[in-house]
Parts: C-alpha cells; structure tokens; sequence
C-alpha cells in the first residue's frame, strides 16, 4: 500500500511540475455487462479526440447501483458522471441537488421533448440527463429450430399460442425461454411487452396516471390473462430459472422463443455467436378486435453531470460528446439493442437490432406503465407490485383477476387520481 | 475493595475499547434510532414525529402485513436453525471428542463451509440447485426448490445450516474438551455407556455452552440478510416467502429498482429489530444464566 | 480418553466422513467444473476434467478482467488488522472489567455487550457520514476500525467470561511479587488462549466474508476486498459458467488454504486449553 501511495505522490509530483496535466472524470454505472466496451471501444474514441481528458468507466451491480450510488453522493465519494435511470429516481436525485441542470447544454437541442421526458422535470422545462438509450421488446427466436419444426413467425396470439404448442409436442426443445426466480422478466419481458398493444400504448398509460383507465379493467386486466397462457409452455422448473440462466439456455440452443429486451441481442452475440437468431414483434389480439400493433420503446439509460464535480468543464465536453453523431454511431454498433435517443444519423448494423428498430415505424410506442409518476410511492410500489404480481401469474399462485386487482388496489390505496377506482 | 488512588489503569484498560466501540458503533446506531424518531414534512425538511413510524409500522396495512410476514419467516428460519444446527454440531463435536484417529481432519474439513463467504455460498447452492444446470437431477433431486413459495425459505434455512455448523460444533468441542477426564472415567468405570456419560455428565457440564450458542444463533438469525439477498436478491421471492427482517429493512431503507428508499422507515424497521433482539438476549441472561449459576454455586 | 471400540469407531467415520463430504462436496464440484470445457458443465457435472475437456478460459477471462492478487492482499490487511485490533482492545477491556470491582463495572459490561445484539448495519448511514468527516473513505483503514468496532462486543464478552474462570490466586502472587497491573493483564494472556482461539476464529470469518461495507465504505478499484470483487465478478459475467466458477475457485481457495494453516493454531489452542 504504501508504495502505492508514493507511486501517486511522485506522479502527482511530476504532473505538477509543467507536465501536461490530465483532467480525470469517473463514470458512474450499472452497465456492467458492457464494462469491456466503454473500455475498449467508446472512451478511447473520445480520449483520441481530447487526449487531455482521461475517463474511467466505474460500473456497480445493477441491483446494488441505486443503494451504492445514493451513499456514494451523500458521502460525496460519487464519479463525475452519474448514469441516470429514467424518471423519478433521477428525478429525486436532480430535486437533492446531486445532479446539475443540463438543459443548456451544447447538443442538447439533438434531443425531442419525448426523449428527453424521462430525465425533465414534471413541467418539461428543466432536463438533467443526457439521454443515451432507448430499449424495446419483443421477441426473439432460434431461427435453426423454427426450420427444423417448420414454424414461421407468430402475428397473433392464436398463431403465437400454436407455434408454442407445436414446440411443446416435439419435446424436443423448451418453447418459451423465461424463469420467474428473479420476477421482472415476468414484468418486464412479459407484461409490459404484450401489455401496451392490449391496453392502446399511450392512451391507457396516460389513462392509468389520470386515472380514466385501471390495472384491473379493460387492457390491463387482459395483459394479464394473456400472460397467464404462457405458463404451459415456460422450462421445467422455470420458477427457479434465474435471468442468466434463461440466458444460458436460449443461447446454448435449448429453447426456441426469448421474450426479450434488445438489449439482449448483444448478449447472445457474445455468448454464441454460431446462434441463428430472428426476431418477433409483440403479437396483436384479432379475436378481441385489436389489430394496431404497440411496442415498449423505453427510455433507459442517460448520463448527468454530478453536482459535486470537480472538473465540471471537462465533464460538460464528455456530456456533448455524447450528445453526438460519433457517440450515437459507437454505442448502436457496439451494442447492438440499445438505440441511441438523439435525433443525429447513426446506421445499426445488427441485422436483428435494425430489424427491432423498424418496428418503431410499423407500432405505435409507449413505454412501462409503471414508469412515469405511478412508482413514486416507497410502499406500496407499483414497479414492484407488477413484478410480483406478473411472477405469480406465471406461477400459478394468483388468477390474472386476482392479479390485477392487487395492483390496482395498492396503487389507489396512496394514487389519489386512482382512489375512486377499487 | 482496596482503597487506591484513582485507577487510572481501569481507564487505560477500558478506553481503546469504549472509544472505537462509541465511534464506529453505538454513535451511529443512535443516529440511526433518532432518524426512527422522525419523518419527512411535506415541505422535505425532517420533522420530529415520535413513535408514530412505530405506529405506522404496525398498524397500517401496506407496512404491517410485510412486516409480519418477514417477522414469522425469521421465526421459522431460527427455529430450523435450532432444531438442525445446533443438535447436529453437538453430534459432530461429541463424536470428535472421543479422539478417534483423523480429528482434526474432520474438524477442518467440516467447518471449511464456515468460512467461506455467503455471497460465494449463494451462488454455489444456486447453481447446484437450479433444475437447469441439472446437477442433482440423477439423484432424483429436481424441483426448483428456491423458486417455490412452500419450500424457498427452509431451503434457504438448511443452506445457512450447512455453512455455519462448524461454529457451534467448535463452541460445543471447546466445552467438551474442558470436562475433566477422571470425571467420565469415573462413570465408566461404573459401567455407564457412553451415552450415559453423554447424558449425564458432558450435556450438563456444557450446557452454559448451549446458552451460548442458542443466544448466538438467535442474534445470527436475526441479522441474517446476506445469504438471501445472494440468492433470492432484495425482492427476496417467491411473492416475499424468503423475506426476513434483515431483507426487509434494506429494501425500505435504500430502496429497490423504482422503489425510493425511505430513511426513516427503514430506521423504524431497524430499531424493531434491535428490540427482538433485545429481549432475545434479556431472555437469555435473565431467564438461562441466573438458573445455571443457581445451580453451579 | 479411552479409545472406543471398532464397531463404534466404525460408525464414528461413517458419520464424520459422511459428513464432511456434505461440507466439501458443493466446494469441490465448482473447483472441479471450473477446469472444464463449457458442455462439459453442464453434461456432466460430476466428471473430473480429462485432458480433452480440460480449459483455463474462465481463469484467462479472470485475468484479463479482475486483479485478484490485489483484491486478495486487500483482504488480508483488512482482516489480519482488525483481528489484532480486536483481540487487543478486546482482551484489555476484558481483563479490566474480570479483574476489578468498580461502580460503573456492570454498566460498562452492559454497554460493550449492547453491540452483541445490534447489526451494526443498522448504523450504516452514521457510519458513512463519519467516514467522510473523517476523509476515510474508500481506504482499508475504515474497514479496520468498522470490524474492530463490530468485533469488540463478542471478543469482550467471551473474554471476559473466560477471565473470570482464571484463579485469584496466580494473580494475587504476582501483586505480591510487586508487578503492575500491566504486566498481570500480559500473564494472563496465555492462559487464554482458548478463548482466544475462539475469538479469533467467530471474528474472522464475517470480517473476511463481508460484502457489505467494502461495498459502501471502500468500492474503489484500490481497496476492493476479495470478497467485493467477486462479487462485481460475479455480476458481470453472471452467464459466462467457466469464469463464474474460475472466479469462485480463486475467492474460495485462498481462503481454505489461509484457514488449513490458521486451523492448526486454532486446534492446538484449544487443546493446550485442555490439557491445562
């Protein structure tokens, strides 16, 4: 250690002595998974471009990011840069003064109104995030298995349904690649991504937050019940099945349908790159008259400058940076299924990544409904309600009906535009 | 007892201890307890508002049913513990007493588990038990028994049996090693078996031991957070059925996912938990303690 | 102790070794897997690896990703200096609340006993505002001084227990050979050792298992505990088995080596204890 601490001291020594001084900023993130690429591939285009700003990617575990992130700013100890999650946490964060105001920002005016939502104040007049990335559902398949069985994509529920019962009777194979063991698949990759096409996207989402519409009537309550017809066909002992493992299984060729998030396609890229895979947008529902297609286009990921910062100037030159077209560019390419929210040109190579974003001009988008406003409240959670609610659908242990009038009555239990619907 | 000047060499004796004790312990669990004493006003400046989080804890519907629900699972985690822990580490520390050839071997070998970290625990046990690695699938074990709401928690329980064993195993050794030879020699040689001398003379003579381990094992139980945040993560699932107070405090406390946390909840939730604790331990140096020195002096 | 006879001494094994192959079987299956070829983990999980199916992949991923040397020393400073901490604060504290009859005696035994009950991470916050005030923040010092904090109430409760067992005797001759009360708390000391033993054996462990305050109080790259970073290991290539399992190996293995030798002390310390 102490050797250490001497190394720095003569460096810091020898830099203070008129050599060229490096201005250091720290990224903090979730984004783990995708330590190798801001690494190998997005901070060095950027550090070649301003060879006298040094950054450093500093990710945490997703699940222990917002808890670590809150005690390192409180402690003062947090990065430069703070990935933001969208909507309220950043929002909190933005109020308790650890983020600053970016709306002036050089590059900010790449963004629409609808990008930068997630990361403005309830008026939309402040924005205190670079917005990143945005995410989108569907589903994706083994293109090999599909031809072995000779299935072609689903564009219904009743085609979806019978495409998973041919799977089912070869055996051969597990038809619908999902575990319940860490809960938000079945929220996440389940509910919201079928959900928005039952519940008319926007319109019922905006609906829940004025309160016009409920979790346990019309579209939201159908979310549910065609959710629970997928537990027929979900692995043997699925509700042990933990997100990696779904992973592990689809990408070794074990299952035939992912219900996904983009962002996996350059998961499974990684882990096999030999796997033939092929993409489904979100099924309609022709037999109860819907036929407009909707998919969960989610604002996910931004970047925001720590109020604490030392090197703010510094910063601000990385926050426009990644306001850009040579980000945007980078980070679609490096990984495919995140698609870059500014209104700059950027082609996606990805054959299946493009192919998700295309659906962007075919569905009408919205995103989680629980996002916006509706998780405001520490207890009951409505984000966390969904997850478990979605859960014990696929489990078994609760009725779609049963389901829904959980949520929806936690929700108006503290949401007063909700209080009248029970 | 004898009339001294003042003792200053008690003080040297006591004030490294007291002093990081006071510092890094008991000044920040009190700022802990007084943030229990408040909450936010609707302007978001902290308030003073009593025992009304206490209130709110036990009374409203939203706080108290997962409270319970984590109190009762907590129970049943403890009681697992006391009823497979700590009869089988007085069984393995009985039949390493008798010295047979390879003792410490098998005491290294056994307490191997303890030592490892729960987060590496977790892990391992998830992987052996996950229906998709498959691992005890040819002995017929192949149900996802984390994942189910009847059997995730006393698999849980038996997983944290199975690493920390080793500690009341070495408690009860250490006791047993301390009974004097000629005493069950004695015995012996009035013909008792060994399970006369089991039951007559060593299970008495350490039973200050059992206290112990019963006392530790309950304030264990009752910190437990680790194992099941490693395995079942903060949600700790299926629908709560592995939540348990250590659990349920970090997610009011830090928060989950969209969930904000909530500091002064959180705090309440904390300061429950040292009162269980408490009495625990109250009970234990009231009720078990007196009794044995009634019976030893 | 008089041996048992065969019949018995057979049934004894059985058990022991039944046993410990509970104890190590989990352990051994991942250090086994972590040396074998992707399929292979997963098609047959219990074979040993042949010099077909035989890879170091995960360890290569390992390397070029986590400096586990480093994370690993990390943790022995952390551990070994809060362990010395400890036993030292602990046993004077110990000695002085056995040995004298003072009026705030009780009191004091009931205030260091408190921490027994309480998780001091119930303090967390407090603990982190402190650790900023006092600028030590992300270095292995904090940890020290939080374990030792941690430690102190078990280490002065069963020390002092065990000190109170000690005869008067031996220490009223040494006051009558005129040495200070120092030099009697430094006799004392050996006599002990079992009790040390034990200490040091219920201390360590959860010093050295933590996750949480390296991950709050000392996250950086310099300071990561072995533990911390697997954990972040883990994390990260939560799909990729063969790392996942290499980087398990090397979390576990240190620590059983570091244990096999630490054990011998630990046994002959509580043996000496009873023999005396």
């Amino acid at each position: 250690m102490k050797r250490w601490v001497f190394l720095m001291t003569a460096i810091a020594a020898a830099a203070s002595l008129g050599l060229a001084q490096k201005t250091k900023l720290t990224i903090e993130s979730w984004r783990n998974d995708d330590l190798k690429i801001w690494q190998n591939t997005i901070l060095p285009a950027f550090m070649k471009k301003y060879p006298n700003i040094e950054v450093v990617f500093a990710p945490t575990a997703p699940t222990e990011y917002n808890a670590v992130l809150e005690a390192k700013l409180k402690a003062g100890t947090a990065g430069d840069l703070i990935t933001c999650r969208p909507f309220d946490q950043s929002l909190e964060l933005f109020k308790s003064k650890y983020l600053d105001d970016l709306t002036g920002l050089k590059g900010m005016d790449n963004y629409s109104e609808v990008a930068k939502a997630a990361w403005s104040t309830d008026d939309g007049k402040t924005t205190f995030c670079v917005p990143m990335a945005s995410v989108i559902h569907g589903f994706l398949y083994n293109k090999a298995i599909f031809k072995e069985l000779g299935l072609s994509e689903p564009k219904t529920e009743a085609e979806f349904l019978a495409v998973l019962e041919k799977i089912k009777a070869n055996g051969k194979y597990i038809p619908l690649v999902m575990g319940t063991k860490d809960q938000w698949e079945a929220a996440t990759m389940g509910y919201q991504n079928i959900g928005p096409t039952l519940w008319n996207g926007e319109v019922g989402r905006k609906g829940l937050i004025s309160g016009k519409e409920a979790y346990n009537k019309g579209g939201f309550l159908r979310a549910f019940e065609a959710l629970a017809k997928w537990r027929p066909f979900l692995g043997n002992g699925y509700q042990a099945q933990a997100y990696p493992d779904s992973q592990n299984l689809f990408a070794a060729g074990r299952g035939a349908i992912y219900p996904a998030g983009s962002w996996d396609i350059a998961t499974f890229r990684q882990m096999n790159p030999k796997l033939e895979l092929g993409a489904f947008k979100p099924y309609t529902f022709p037999s109860l008259g819907i036929t407009q297609c909707v998919i969960d286009d989610h604002p996910d990921i931004a970047i925001g400058l720590n109020a604490a910062s030392k090197n703010k100037e510094a910063a601000r030159t990385f926050l426009s940076w990644v306001a850009s077209d040579e980000f945007a560019q980078l980070y679609a390419n490096a990984l495919p299924g995140f698609f870059p929210l500014a209104n700059v040109s950027y082609k996606v190579d990805d054959p299946v990544a493009q192919q998700f974003l295309s659906w962007r001009k075919e569905c009408k988008t919205t995103f989680r409904s629980s996002y916006q406003i509706l998780s405001r409240n520490a207890n009951p959670n409505n984000e966390n309600d969904l997850w478990n609610a979605s859960a014990q659908v696929l489990n078994g242990t609760m009725t779609p009906q049963q389901a829904a009038d959980f949520v929806q009555s936690r929700l108006a239990s503290w949401y007063a535009p909700q209080k009248g619907n029970k | 007892m004898n009339r001294k000047p003042f003792p200053w060499h008690i003080v040297v004796f006591l004030a490294p201890a007291v002093l990081i004790y006071t510092a890094f312990m008991i000044y920040p669990l009190v700022d802990s307890l007084w943030l229990s004493l408040n909450n936010k006003a609707s302007s978001g400046a902290q308030v003073f508002v009593g025992l009304q989080n206490y209130g709110t804890l036990f009374s409203a519907e939203t706080w108290s049913k997962p409270f319970w629900n984590a109190l009762w699972n907590n129970i049943k985690f403890f009681l697992i513990h006391m009823l497979v822990q700590n009869p089988v580490g007085l069984l393995l520390a009985a039949l390493l007493v008798t010295r047979i050839r390879g003792t410490a071997l098998y005491r290294t070998l056994i307490f191997t588990p303890t030592i490892l970290s729960v987060v590496i625990i977790g892990f391992i046990w998830k992987l052996i038990l996950n229906p998709v690695w498959g691992v005890l699938n040819p002995i017929g074990i192949n149900q996802p028994f984390l994942g189910l709401e009847s059997t995730a928690l006393p698999t849980l329980a038996l997983i944290s049996v199975w690493q920390n064993v080793g500690i009341p195993m070495m408690l009860f050794l250490a006791a047993l090693i301390r009974i004097p030879e000629e005493l069950m020699e004695a015995a012996r040689v009035d013909g008792a078996s060994a399970w006369t001398v089991f039951w007559r003379i060593q299970l008495p003579l350490i039973f200050p031991t059992v206290g112990i381990v019963a006392v530790l094992t309950f304030v264990g139980n009752f910190n437990a957070f680790d194992l099941i945040y490693a395995t079942q993560g903060a949600l700790a699932g299926p629908n709560f059925a592995s939540d348990i107070l250590g659990t349920f405090f970090f997610r009011t406390f830090f928060g989950y996912q969209l969930q904000p946390g909530d500091p002064y909840m959180g705090a309440t939730v904390a300061g429950v938990m040292l009162l269980i604790i408490l009495v625990g331990v109250l009970i234990y140096l009231l009720g078990w303690q007196r009794r044995l020195q009634n019976i030893q002096f | 102790m008089a041996r048992p006879r065969w019949p018995q001494l057979l049934a004894i094994h059985a058990v022991l070794i039944a046993y410990s192959a509970l104890a190590l079987f989990p352990v051994l299956l991942v250090i086994i897997n972590s040396f074998k070829d992707k399929l292979l983990i997963f098609s047959a999980p219990f074979s040993l690896p042949t010099t077909q199916s035989f890879t170091l992949e995960g360890y290569k991923t390992l390397q070029s990703t986590a400096n586990f040397p480093a994370f690993f020393l990390n943790s022995l400073i952390v551990t070994g200096g809060a362990l010395l901490l400890i036993l030292l604060v602990s046993s004077m504290a110990a000695f002085a609340l056995a040995e004298y009859e003072f009026r705030l005696n009780p009191l004091t035994a009931l205030y260091l006993s408190l921490g027994i009950m309480v998780p001091i991470r119930l303090g967390t916050v407090g603990i982190l505002q402190l650790a900023v005030d006092l600028h030590l923040v992300n270095t292995l010092w904090i940890l020290i001084l939080v374990y030792t904090a941690q430690g102190i109430p078990l280490a002065v409760f069963v020390l002092t227990a065990f000190m109170r067992q000690l005869p008067k005797d031996l220490k009223d001759a040494a006051r009558i050979d005129g040495a200070s009360e120092y030099r009697i708390y430094w006799l004392t000391l050996p006599l002990v050792r079992p009790a040390i033993g034990s200490v040091l054996a219920i201390s360590m462990i959860p010093i050295w298992n933590d996750l949480w305050f390296p991950l709050i109080l000392a996250p950086g790259e310099a300071t990561k505990t072995i533990v911390l970073g697997a954990s972040v290991f883990l994390g990260q290539f939560v799909n990729d088995y063969n790392a996942v399992l290499a980087a398990l190996t090397l979390a576990i293995v240190p620590a059983v080596v570091l244990y096999f030798i630490f054990s011998q002390q630990l046994i002959r310390g509580i043996t000496s204890g009873a023999v005396k």
